[in-house]
C-alpha cells in the first residue's frame, strides 16, 4: 500500500465531515475524489495533509504513521498539495513566488543569511534552478519574470502546481485544480497532471467537472455526506446506482 | 542602458551624504535631531522586520524600546558596568524578553496579535513606571554615561555621537537587507502572503515567526540602548503607546515592507513636526489626515508610490510586445516542441 486512511474519520461538533473512510492511493496513478458540495471532500483533503487532525483512524504512507505529524512535516516526506483557492503572493514575480517551494530541502540559517555564507549562495542558486525547472515543466518558462497580478487565472493555476512540484513530492494532491478556468485551459491542465504522472508523481485530485474526471483519472473514490459510497475504476463508478443516486437523486441516498 | 539612478549609485550617493551632512549643517540641534531620526529608523526597521515582511503587526515594540533604553541606563547607572559590555547585555535582555512574549504572543494572529502586543506594550509601560525601586518611576533615570571611548575614538561629542548612531544604524540596515534577500527573508514573505500555503511547502511557521519577532526585539533594543545613550535621560513615557504609534507611522508613511521606507519615514517626519513644532499638539490635525490619506491612496507609502511610479514607467518603456503572449501555454508547448 502507498498511501492509504484506515476509518479516517473527523467531527466538526456535531457534523460528521468525514465518517470511516478507507482508501488507498494507488502509486503513479491518477486518483480522484468527487462527491456533491460538503461531501467532505476537501476536509479529506486536510486531514491527509496534516492540515486537522482527524477524530479518529489514521493515515499510513508506505507503512509510517502520519496521523499525527504536523503539516510542515508531512510535506518533508514529499506529500504536496494545493488549494481551490491560489493564494499567491500578488506582488512578485512567478519566479519568485515559486522559489519559496524547495525552502524545505535547503538547510541555510539566519547566521549563512548574515554572512552570505558560500552555503547559503549555493542553496539559494539551488532554489532558483528547482523555480526554473519546475516552471519549465508546468510550461510557464517564458513568463517567470511577470508579476502574478499581470498574469491569467489559469496561469496561476500552473503556478500552484509549480509551487506544489518545487516541494520534490512524490504525491501531489490537487484540490479542484480546474475551478475557474474555460474548457480549451481545463484541457491544458488535463495534459499536465497526465504529465506529472508519466514523469513518475502520483496524483490524487478533487474534481467537479466529471468529463474531466472520467477521462483521466484510473481510480476515483466518492463521497457523500462524508461516507465512502463508492469506490473504483471510472467504468465502475459510472454504473453504480449509489453514485447516480448521489447525483441525480439528492438526499435520497442514506 | 542602466541609468546613473541605478540602485547602488543611490545607496552610495545617500551615505556620502549622510557621511558630510555634519559638515554642511549650520548647527549642533539639527545634527542632534539627525542622530535621534537614525535612532528611530533602527526600530522602525526591526519592526518592518516583523510587520511588513512576516505580516504580524506588534504593538509591543515601544516596550521592547524602552526595555532596551533602561536596561542600558541601569546596566551603566546602578551597575556601574562598562559601557560597551552594557550595550551587548542589553541587546541579549531585549531579545531574550522578545523570546518570551513570542512564545505566547505568537499563538494568536492578526488583530488579536495586534491587542495582545499592545497589552503587553501597556504592561511594560506600567512596570517601568510602578517599579520605582528599579526605575526611578516617573522620576526618570538621569546620568546614563556617554557611550564609552573605543581606543582613540570619543563619543561625547554631537558629531561623534552622529558618526556612530549612523554606523550602528547602517550595519542595521545592511544586516536587515541580507536578510530579508535571503532564504530565510523569502520565508518570512511566504508566511505574510499565506500561513496555510507555508505550512504545505514545508515550512515551520511557529520558528520562523519566533525568529522574526527575536530578530525586531533586538532592533529595537539596540535602538533604545542608543537613545538612552544619547539623550542621557529616560523616563518611563519612552514606552508609552504614542511612542509606538509614532514608530507605526514612521513605517506606514515611509512605505511597510521596503527596506528604505523606515529611513524615509522616519526621516521625513522627524523632520517635518520638528517645522511644526510651533503648532504644539495641533500638528496632529495635520499628520492624521495626511496619515490617512497616504494609507487610502499608497498603502505602501512614499517608498511604495515610488516603485509603482518607477515600475509604470519602466512599462511603458518596455513597449514591445512579448511575443506569442495570446497564445496559451500549452499552445507554446506544442509550438516549441
Amino acid at each position: 500500500m502507498y498511501l492509504e486512511t484506515k476509518q479516517l474519520t473527523k467531527k466538526f461538533g456535531g457534523l460528521v465531515a468525514v465518517n470511516n473512510v478507507d482508501f488507498s492511493i494507488e502509486k503513479g496513478k491518477i486518483n480522484a475524489i468527487i462527491g456533491p458540495n460538503g461531501a467532505g471532500k476537501s476536509t479529506f483533503f486536510n486531514l491527509i495533509s496534516g492540515f486537522h487532525p482527524p477524530t479518529f483512524g489514521q493515515v499510513i504512507f508506505k507503512g509510517t504513521d502520519i496521523t499525527t505529524l504536523p503539516a510542515n512535516q508531512i510535506a518533508k516526506l514529499g506529500i504536496s498539495r494545493t488549494f481551490q483557492t491560489t493564494n499567491l503572493f500578488e506582488q512578485a514575480t512567478v519566479l519568485d513566488n515559486v522559489m519559496v517551494g524547495h525552502r524545505l530541502r535547503t538547510e541555510s540559517n539566519l547566521f549563512d543569511a548574515i554572512f552570505r555564507t558560500k552555503r547559503l549562495q549555493r542553496e539559494d542558486k539551488q532554489c532558483r534552478d528547482k523555480a526554473m525547472e519546475v516552471l519549465t515543466f508546468v510550461g510557464l518558462q517564458n513568463i517567470t519574470h511577470k508579476m502574478i497580478t499581470n498574469i491569467s487565472q489559469e496561469e496561476k493555476k500552473r503556478v500552484a502546481f509549480a509551487l506544489a512540484l518545487a516541494t520534490d513530492p512524490e504525491i501531489i494532491f490537487l484540490d479542484e485544480p480546474a475551478a475557474g478556468v474555460n474548457p480549451d485551459e481545463t484541457e491544458g491542465l488535463a495534459e499536465l497532471m497526465q504529465k506529472m504522472v508519466d514523469y513518475g508523481l502520483t496524483v490524487c485530485l478533487i474534481e467537479h467537472k466529471m468529463q474531466m474526471v472520467m477521462k483521466l483519472a484510473q481510480k476515483i473514490m466518492v463521497l457523500n455526506y462524508g461516507e465512502k459510497i463508492a469506490e473504483g475504476t471510472p467504468d465502475e463508478i459510472k454504473n453504480n446506482e449509489a453514485v447516480i443516486k448521489a447525483y441525480l437523486g439528492g438526499s435520497a441516498i442514506a | 542602458m542602466t541609468s546613473i539612478f541605478n540602485k547602488r549609485n543611490s545607496i552610495i550617493f545617500f551615505v556620502l551624504l549622510s557621511l558630510i551632512f555634519p559638515a554642511v549643517v549650520p548647527n549642533d540641534y539639527f545634527l542632534y535631531l539627525m542622530t535621534t531620526a537614525f535612532i528611530w529608523v533602527i526600530a522602525v526597521s526591526g519592526l518592518n522586520i516583523l510587520a511588513g515582511y512576516t505580516g504580524y503587526l506588534s504593538l509591543a515594540h515601544a516596550g521592547f524600546f524602552a526595555i532596551g533604553a533602561y536596561s542600558l541606563g541601569l546596566l551603566t547607572v546602578k551597575v556601574e558596568m562598562n559601557y560597551w559590555i552594557a550595550f551587548v547585555l542589553t541587546l541579549g535582555i531585549t531579545s531574550l524578553s522578545g523570546l518570551l512574549v513570542g512564545l505566547i504572543a505568537l499563538r494568536t494572529k492578526e488583530h488579536f496579535f495586534a491587542i495582545y502586543t499592545l497589552c503587553v506594550g501597556y504592561i511594560i509601560y506600567l512596570v517601568i513606571d510602578k517599579w520605582e525601586g528599579l526605575t526611578g518611576g516617573v522620576r526618570g533615570l538621569i546620568g546614563i554615561p556617554t557611550p564609552a571611548n573605543i581606543g582613540s575614538l570619543a563619543f561625547d561629542s554631537v558629531h561623534s555621537q552622529y558618526y556612530l548612531v549612523l554606523f550602528f544604524m547602517l550595519l542595521s540596515l545592511l544586516i536587515i537587507y541580507r536578510i530579508v534577500h535571503s532564504l530565510t527573508g523569502r520565508t518570512f514573505i511566504a508566511i505574510r502572503n499565506s500561513e496555510q500555503l507555508a505550512t504545505t511547502i514545508g515550512v515551520s511557521t511557529m520558528k520562523n515567526k519566533l525568529l522574526a519577532f527575536v530578530l525586531s526585539t533586538f532592533f529595537a533594543g539596540m535602538s533604545g540602548a542608543l537613545y538612552a545613550s544619547v539623550i542621557r535621560f529616560i523616563g518611563p513615557e519612552i514606552a508609552y503607546t504614542s511612542v509606538m504609534f509614532d514608530l507605526l507611522m514612521y513605517l506606514l508613511v515611509g512605505g511597510i515592507g521596503t527596506i528604505s521606507g523606515p529611513i524615509v519615514g522616519a526621516i521625513v517626519i522627524v523632520w517635518v513636526s520638528q517645522q511644526l513644532q510651533f503648532l504644539q499638539e495641533y500638528r496632529m490635525l495635520i499628520f492624521g489626515p495626511l496619515l490617512t490619506l497616504i494609507i487610502i491612496f499608497y498603502p505602501r507609502g512614499i517608498v511604495g508610490a515610488f516603485i509603482s511610479l518607477k515600475t509604470r514607467a519602466q512599462a511603458k518603456k518596455r513597449k514591445v510586445p512579448i511575443v506569442n503572449e495570446s497564445l496559451t501555454p500549452t499552445q507554446k508547448q506544442i509550438e516549441e516542441g
